[in-house]
C-alpha cells in the first residue's frame, strides 16, 4: 500500500474514533454547561495531536509490526515449524509441542503492552494522582506481565481445548481472594488496568495469534476457541497489578521491621 | 520534544526484540522488506510521541475541565447524561468493535441462532454493537453515581463478576468467548485518557473524595457490562 493512502486511510478511521468524543464535549459545552473552557486553543491543539499522532502510530503499526506478527503468528503455529505431525499415535494433542508458541506469546503480550498508549496514559494520571507512591514504569510492568501470563495461559488453553469460563471464573476467585488483602487505595487502579491493556497494539496481535493457533490445531473450531484471549488478557493484569501492590508493601513493612529492629540492636 | 521522542523509543523497544529474536533465533529467517519495516518503526515512535504530548495537553485537561464544570453546575440529571452519550458515543463507532460484531454474526448464523444471509446478519451484527455501546453507557453513568457517593468500587464490581458467571452458565457457548472479549475492546484509546480524567477530575472536585481510591474504577465498569449485556442478548436472539 502506498504511504499517503495507508495514511488517509488510517486518519479517517481515527477520525472515527476521535470525532464522537469532540462531538459529545462540544455540544455539551455549547447546549448544558455555556462556560468557556480554560485555554481552549492549547486544549484543541492537543487533540490534534492526538490525532496526528494516533494516526501515525497506527499506520506505523500496519506497515510494520502487525504484517511481520501476523506472519510470525501463523509460522509459529503451523506444523512445518512444531515439527511434522504434532498429533500423537492416541490422536490427542500434545500441549508440549507448542512450546515455542507460549514463549511467543507471552514475549508479544508483555511487549506489546508496555507500548500500549491508553496504559501509558492510565499510569502518567495514577503517579500524578497518587503523588508518585504508583510509579509509571512499575505500574506497567506490572501490567504486561499479567497480560504476558494471561496470553500464554491462553494459548494452553487454545492448544488443550478446555473451556474458556472455567480459567476466567477460577481468575475472578483469585481476584476476590486479593480484593480482600489487598491495600484498599489500588484496588480501583487494579481493576481499571484490565480494560486498559487491551487495545491498538496487543488486540490486531494477539487475536490473529489466536485465530491462527485454533485454526492449526486439529481438533479446534476457529469460532469457539479462536476467542476468548483478549479476555485473559483483561483478567491477569488485575491480579498482578494487586499483586504489585500487595508485595511493595509487604517489602516496606519488612524494611520498617528490620530498620526498627537493628535499633533496638543498639539501643 | 527530544526527551518524549526517547521515551517513545524506549516504549517500542521491547517489542523491536521480541519479534526481531523470534525472526533470527526461533523461525532463521531473514527480515521481508526492510525499508517498510523502517518506515514503519518511524512512524510509529513520532506517533506515539504525538500521541503523549497531545493527552497532556488537550484530552486531560479536557475531560477534568468538564468535570470541574459539572460539579460546579451541580445537576445530577445533565452529568448522568453526559457519561451516558460519552460511553455510548465512543463506543458505536469503535473500529474494534465494528469488527468483533460482524465475526459474531459469523458465529451466530453458523450455530443456526439466526438465519445464514446476508441482512439478518448485518442485523444481529447492529443490534450487538448497539447493545454493546448501551452498555458503555451504562458502565459510565453507574461508575459517575459511584464517585458521587463514594461507594467503594470492589462491591460494586464483584457483584457484577457473580453476574457474569451466574449468566454465563445460562448463555450459550458460541457467545461466550465473544462476550468475554467485547468487555476488552470497547476501551479506546482515546476514551481511556478521557474517561480516566473525567473521574478523577470528578473525584477532586468534590469534597471527602480521593482521586485514587474513588477516581479510578470507570473503565473496570465499561469491561465489565458488555460482557453480560452481550451475553444476555445472545440469549434473546
Amino acid at each position: 500500500m502506498d504511504l499517503f493512502t495507508g495514511l488517509a486511510h488510517t486518519l479517517y478511521s481515527t477520525l472515527h474514533d476521535v470525532l464522537p468524543i469532540v462531538a459529545v464535549v462540544i455540544g455539551f459545552q455549547v447546549l448544558v454547561l455555556r462556560r468557556p473552557i480554560p485555554n481552549l486553543g492549547k486544549s484543541l491543539i492537543g487533540f490534534v495531536y492526538v490525532l496526528i499522532g494516533l494516526t501515525l502510530f497506527l499506520a506505523g503499526l500496519e506497515r510494520a509490526l502487525f504484517p511481520l506478527g501476523k506472519l510470525m503468528a501463523y509460522q509459529l503455529t503451523s506444523p512445518a515449524f512444531l515439527g511434522g505431525d504434532p498429533v500423537s499415535t492416541a490422536g490427542l494433542v500434545r500441549w508440549q509441542d507448542y512450546g515455542w508458541v507460549y514463549v511467543f506469546a507471552a514475549a508479544l503480550g508483555f511487549a506489546t503492552t508496555l507500548a500500549e498508549p491508553a496504559l501509558i496514559a492510565v499510569a502518567v494520571k495514577a503517579q500524578s494522582v497518587s503523588g508518585g507512591t504508583v510509579r509509571v514504569w512499575g505500574l506497567r510492568v506490572a501490567v504486561a506481565l499479567g497480560v504476558a501470563i494471561g496470553i500464554a495461559l491462553g494459548t494452553y488453553r487454545i492448544v488443550t481445548g478446555t473451556p474458556l469460563h472455567y480459567y476466567i471464573i477460577t481468575g475472578y476467585v483469585i481476584v476476590l481472594i486479593q480484593t480482600v488483602f489487598a491495600p484498599r487505595a489500588i484496588i480501583p487502579l487494579a481493576y481499571d488496568s484490565g480494560g486498559v491493556t487491551t487495545s491498538t497494539v496487543t488486540v490486531p496481535l494477539v487475536a490473529a495469534l489466536g485465530l491462527g493457533l485454533a485454526s492449526t490445531v486439529p481438533g479446534r473450531n476457529v469460532l469457539i476457541d479462536g476467542f476468548g484471549l483478549i479476555a485473559f488478557a483483561s483478567l491477569f493484569p488485575i491480579i498482578t497489578v494487586m499483586g504489585y501492590a500487595q508485595l511493595s508493601d509487604w517489602w516496606s513493612l519488612r524494611r520498617k521491621r528490620r530498620q526498627a529492629s537493628a535499633k533496638d540492636d543498639v539501643d | 520534544m527530544l526527551s518524549l521522542i526517547r521515551s517513545s523509543i524506549r516504549d517500542l523497544l521491547p517489542i523491536v526484540l521480541v519479534i526481531a529474536f523470534f525472526q533470527f533465533a526461533v523461525l532463521r529467517q531473514p527480515f521481508p522488506n526492510v525499508d517498510d519495516l523502517l518506515v514503519g518503526v518511524v512512524l510509529v515512535v513520532l506517533g506515539l510521541t504525538f500521541f503523549t504530548r497531545g493527552l497532556e495537553q488537550g484530552l486531560f485537561p479536557i475531560g477534568e475541565a468538564i468535570a470541574h464544570a459539572f460539579a460546579r453546575k451541580g445537576s445530577l440529571m445533565w452529568l448522568l447524561i453526559f457519561a451516558f452519550a460519552l460511553g455510548f458515543g465512543t463506543t458505536i463507532a469503535e473500529p474494534a468493535l465494528i469488527a468483533i460484531a460482524d465475526e459474531a454474526a459469523k458465529v451466530a448464523a453458523q450455530a443456526g441462532a439466526i438465519e445464514s444471509n446476508e441482512a439478518s446478519m448485518r442485523n444481529y451484527a447492529r443490534g450487538l454493537r448497539v447493545t454493546v455501546a448501551f452498555s458503555v453507557g451504562v458502565a459510565i453513568v453507574v461508575g459517575v453515581f459511584r464517585i458521587l457517593k463514594g461507594w467503594p468500587l470492589h462491591y460494586l464490581i464483584i457483584g457484577g463478576y457473580i453476574g457474569v458467571v451466574v449468566i454465563t452458565m445460562f448463555a450459550s457457548p458460541e457467545i461466550i468467548g465473544i462476550a468475554y472479549d467485547s468487555g476488552g475492546v470497547t476501551t479506546s484509546t482515546v476514551t481511556v485518557p478521557m474517561v480516566t480524567a473525567l473521574g478523577v477530575g470528578l473525584a477532586t472536585s468534590i469534597r471527602g473524595r480521593n482521586p485514587l481510591v474513588d477516581g479510578f474504577g470507570l473503565i473496570a465498569f465499561a469491561s465489565l457490562t458488555p460482557m453480560i449485556f452481550v451475553m444476555i442478548y445472545g440469549m434473546l436472539i
